[in-house]
């Protein structure tokens, strides 16, 4: 499927060869490179990305690595520096064993969200791989991170780098202080939790003086307009709204439930020392910075994908590249976004390099050549001739999810063969659901935006209830959906990791409206507070 | 547009956190090594080498969706036969999700590779000879350097910059000498003046004032020999615990290839600990047939020799060596001896005696291993006591310093080292704070 939309494009390009031909000198022939030849790629880059898809990127800085340095970068989830922690370790190992042995190879870059745009390229790869790793990363990701709204709302691009440095120095800090075990013992435990410490709706923002005045003006106003001396001859509920119980004014001090469990930790655990507070804050708000990724991983390498290969075939077409490094560019692009069958044996989900590359070029050719059906399914686009244009408000204003649910065209669907599968506990055999027929588009659309869905992937659990001037037993709840219950054996490892911070026992039930699935009761085994003179 | 070359940063980042990792997985790693160390021949064991960890026990566990139940529905991609309502049989138990979306379960279990350092430092670890009482100080070889002051003259490599630059400092404001900027500072007034006035006196007196700092700046050097200081280092002798462990070995002819391998291999860990964690430690191979002889290592563990079998022998050259060279008051003595049990009937008596009036007095640790043909391994204590240990016995149970231990089969060598040379208060060191 890839290869035949990448041939079309070799095809057009002798034609507009011969058009553009006098503008462009080749950018290197051969395959190394010097710095001299980065910056003449970057720039070139830049340009067909700015003049004429209409990017937006921060400032971009590269760093050359050698693949040793890759490996560590891999260790640290990307960022050029972290707090230290065993677990990164343990993904050194398995990475340097898969490297060594060949089952694995190494990412071509590393790009990440922070102001200046930091690209990591390897020292290994060949200047076509560096062209196409400078369009994909430090104009398509670098455009995505500054413009798509999930990452405004999130994170602070120049922020990062600083907190990071904070984090790592704070930790390392109290490692000192504490000894490295204790220190351990709460990241552990924070860890544990991380896919539960984020915030998932963004919190009301105080308001300034300014607007609170005027709100009150207002309110008054409506209050004036409105009045009416009647009203206060009518009776009122007034006196049984009072008799609120006390758990009910319990849970409304505490703001429950609440469904971020290291936020809750942070703020009320009783018996957390400072430093360990902050600490978990720390492991919070990394995971909440990670989180826009988690969202948006689908689309953002379609981005990046979409707008390589448009540079790449630019440069072809300008005459700045060579035949030969084309194809080398449509080797290695080809199999990024190559979706293996279900039944292919390199089958492991759907890639979202693929299904995010193949929805975009579709967009696109909704937007230039769309056919009777494109226009009944998406009139709004369909035909303006925009396509750059609609692709950015796209990459700004949607995350996976919401992408799909919007924009997954039947043409995909039945290019892809997507079909739905359901998997009921109580049949013994798999049902076929919808499939790429008239009837089936729409649910299997619905189906796989469902898929992409972060907080349908995450269970969802809240912090019910705490009685703190009682006993102080944490209740949290799960609440199931389609009966998926928690994987037993590491909910019970969490649950005691929950309750070793928490200091007090903790009750996890799993249920939904009909049923009660199970129980998790753990009691602290090692309070991670130890009473400790010096505090 | 920034390119930044990072590639002769100091790499190793991830240092810290692969020994964190190996730290974490300690307990499993240890095992995986004395698991290696039993399938090592004699020669390897002391290498560095690959070792595999369960995933089981780095696993960080996460709130998830558990592997089957429930009602889920996925979406896949290259549907060429199924239309709606078709039923597809379930592959099998353990495929549960046809591998829609279960990214990062099944985790492998872990290979690394420890470098030899590592792998010694699990493989001996907790082990110590017991009771290193008698420190003294001795010859050369114990002296360590510390810092005794500063002085003028020295390597380049003990150069003390700070010290230096003090010196000059304060040299350089004691003899006034203009600093750079003050030289700029002036040179700015010349060519002021020279812009405003042409020439004039005060243009010919600010030129007079330049060229006399300049003079004095080229006068007084911005470093001279005089400041330069070096770090200085005073030897300081070091009391230390001198040891030397006597190795005893019977190679008589009832020894065969089997035990004596047994033997061998116990020596060989023995003496690998013995170089690893003690540098001040000298080993005195003897091994005794109907008569004894002091041998190289060489010797000790490669040549083939056989004969009866008198252990008086043995200790006898022990006890020969130890007056010749080892005085009991300035050394630590620890002997291993290590035998099939058999000895001349006749030769006990002598031997208990021996043992209870002339070495164990001299040693600190006396440890025995019996080698046997115990294939089934483990319960060797259960089968019939060899002579030898009978008579080993009744010594033991008076005096403490006689360790003793039977080995039947390759896999137990190691822990019944570990037994014998066993950090003894390891329990009360990991309690405390």
């Amino acid at each position: 499927m890839t290869s035949s939309t990448a041939s079309t494009k070799s095809r057009k390009a002798p034609a507009a060869k011969r058009v553009d031909g006098a503008m462009g000198s080749l950018l290197f022939s051969g395959s190394d490179w010097d710095f001299a030849t980065i910056q003449r790629i970057s720039e070139a880059v830049q340009e067909i990305g700015e003049r004429e898809l209409g990017l937006d990127t921060y400032r971009t800085q590269i760093e050359v690595i050698t693949s040793e340095q890759m490996l560590d970068a891999y260790s640290s989830v990307g960022m050029p520096l972290f707090y230290k922690h065993w677990s990164f370790g343990k993904d050194f190992a398995r990475n340097e064993t898969m490297y060594r042995k060949g089952f694995q190879g190494l990412a071509y870059e590393i790009v990440i969200n922070s102001d200046p745009c930091v690209c990591y390229i390897m020292e290994e790869n060949s200047a076509t791989m560096q062209t196409l790793v400078l369009a994909h990363a430090a104009m398509g990701h670098n455009h995505f991170f500054k413009n798509n709204y999930v990452f405004k709302q999130w994170t602070d691009a120049s922020g990062i780098a600083d907190y990071l440095a904070f984090a790592k120095s704070y930790i390392a800090k109290c490692e000192d202080r504490y000894g490295i075990e204790a220190v351990e013992r709460v990241v552990d435990a924070a860890h544990a939790l991380q896919s539960h410490g984020i915030h998932r709706y963004p919190g009301k923002r105080s308001m300034d003086l300014r607007s609170e005045e005027r709100r009150e003006q207002e309110r008054r106003a409506h209050g004036e307009a409105l009045f009416n001396d009647l009203w206060r001859t009518v009776p009122t509920k007034g006196k049984r709204d009072r008799k609120k119980t006390a758990e009910d004014r319990r849970r409304a001090i505490l703001k429950l439930p609440e469904e971020n469990i290291l936020y809750f930790l942070e703020k009320t655990a009783p018996r957390l020392a400072p430093w360990q507070r902050e600490v978990i804050r720390i492991v919070r708000l990394i995971a909440q910075y990670f989180y826009p990724q988690r969202q948006t991983k689908m689309m953002n390498e379609g981005c990046a994908c979409f707008v390589h290969h448009r540079i790449m075939s630019r440069l072809h077409e300008q005459g700045r590249i060579t035949d030969g490094s084309f194809l080398e560019f449509l080797h290695s692009h080809t199999s990024v976004v190559m979706q293996p069958d279900y039944n292919d044996r390199r089958y492991s989900g759907i890639n979202p390099y693929a299904l995010g590359f193949t929805m975009m070029q579709d967009i696109e050719r909704i937007c230039t050549e769309p056919t009777e059906e494109d226009r009944a399914w998406f009139a709004d686009i369909a035909g303006n001739n925009d396509a750059y244009g609609t692709l950015r408000d796209i990459w700004a204003n949607f995350r996976d999810e919401s992408f799909v649910s919007q924009y997954l065209s039947p043409h995909v669907i039945r290019k892809m063969g997507l079909f739905q599968l359901m998997d009921d506990e109580e049949e013994d055999e798999y049902v076929v659901g919808s499939i790429h027929d008239e009837r089936g588009y729409r649910e299997v659309r619905r189906a796989l935006a469902r898929t992409y869905d972060v907080a349908r992937r995450d269970p969802d659990i809240q912090v019910i209830d705490v009685d703190l001037a009682g006993d102080r037993r944490l209740e949290l709840r799960h609440f199931v959906s389609d009966g998926v219950v928690l994987e037993p054996k590491d909910a019970e490892r969490v649950v005691q990791h929950l309750a070793d911070l928490w200091g007090y026992e903790v009750r996890l039930v799993e249920s939904d409206d009909e049923e009660e699935y199970g129980e998790y009761v753990a009691n602290p085994v090692r309070p991670i507070l130890e009473p400790n003179p010096v505090l | 547009m920034h390119i930044i070359d990072r590639r002769r940063d100091p790499g190793g980042k991830s240092l810290a956190n692969r020994q964190r990792f190996i730290r974490r997985a300690r307990a499993q790693v240890r095992r995986a090594v004395r698991e290696a160390s039993s399938k090592r021949s004699i020669k390897e064991m002391g290498e560095g080498g690959e070792v595999t960890v369960p995933a089981d026990g780095v696993h960080e566990p996460t709130f998830r969706p558990g592997p089957y139940g429930g009602h889920r529905e996925y979406v896949l991609p290259g549907n060429k036969k199924f239309v709606s309502g078709d039923r597809i049989d379930r592959p099998d138990e353990s495929g549960g999700g046809s591998g829609a979306s279960d990214s990062g379960e099944g985790e492998d279990d872990y290979n690394f590779v420890l470098s030899r350092e590592e792998f010694l430092e699990l493989f001996l670890e907790d082990l110590e000879l017991p009771d290193m009482a008698k420190r003294q100080v001795m010859g050369v070889e114990e002296q360590i350097p510390r810092r005794a002051g500063y002085r003028s003259y020295g390597s380049p490599s003990a150069l003390s910059v700070s010290r230096t630059m003090r010196n000059s400092l304060s040299r350089r404001i004691a003899l006034r000498r203009p600093s750079q900027d003050e030289i700029r500072r002036m040179e700015e007034g010349v060519a002021e003046l020279e812009a405003e006035e042409g020439d004039g006196p005060a243009l010919t007196e600010a030129k007079a004032q330049l060229e006399l700092k300049r003079r004095r700046q080229k006068l007084v050097p911005f470093i001279d020999p005089i400041d330069v200081r070096y770090r200085r280092h005073e030897l300081v002798p070091q009391p230390v615990a001198r040891a030397v462990m006597f190795c005893l070995m019977d190679v008589s002819g009832s020894m065969d290839e089997h035990m004596k391998d047994l033997a061998k291999r116990f020596y060989s860990l023995l003496y690998l600990f013995l170089k690893t964690r003690y540098k001040q430690v000298d080993v005195v191979f003897i091994r005794h047939t109907h008569e004894a002889r002091e041998v190289d290592e060489e010797t000790f563990f490669y040549s083939r020799e056989s004969g009866g079998t008198v252990v008086s022998t043995a200790l006898e050259a022990m006890s020969r060596i130890v007056a010749d060279r080892y005085p009991p008051t300035q050394w630590n003595i620890y002997a291993a001896q290590a035998s099939d049990g058999d000895n001349l009937p006749m030769d006990n008596p002598h031997t208990v005696q021996m043992l209870r009036e002339a070495i164990l007095p001299l040693c600190q640790y006396y440890a025995y291993l019996e080698v046997s043909h115990d294939e089934t391994g483990g319960s060797g204590a259960d089968s019939d006591p060899t002579s030898l240990w009978r008579a080993y016995d009744q010594v033991a149970r008076s005096d403490g310093r006689l360790a003793m231990r039977r080995v039947g089969h390759r896999r137990d060598i190691f822990p019944v080292f570990r037994e014998l040379f066993a950090r003894k208060d390891t329990k009360a060191k990991a309690t405390a704070p």
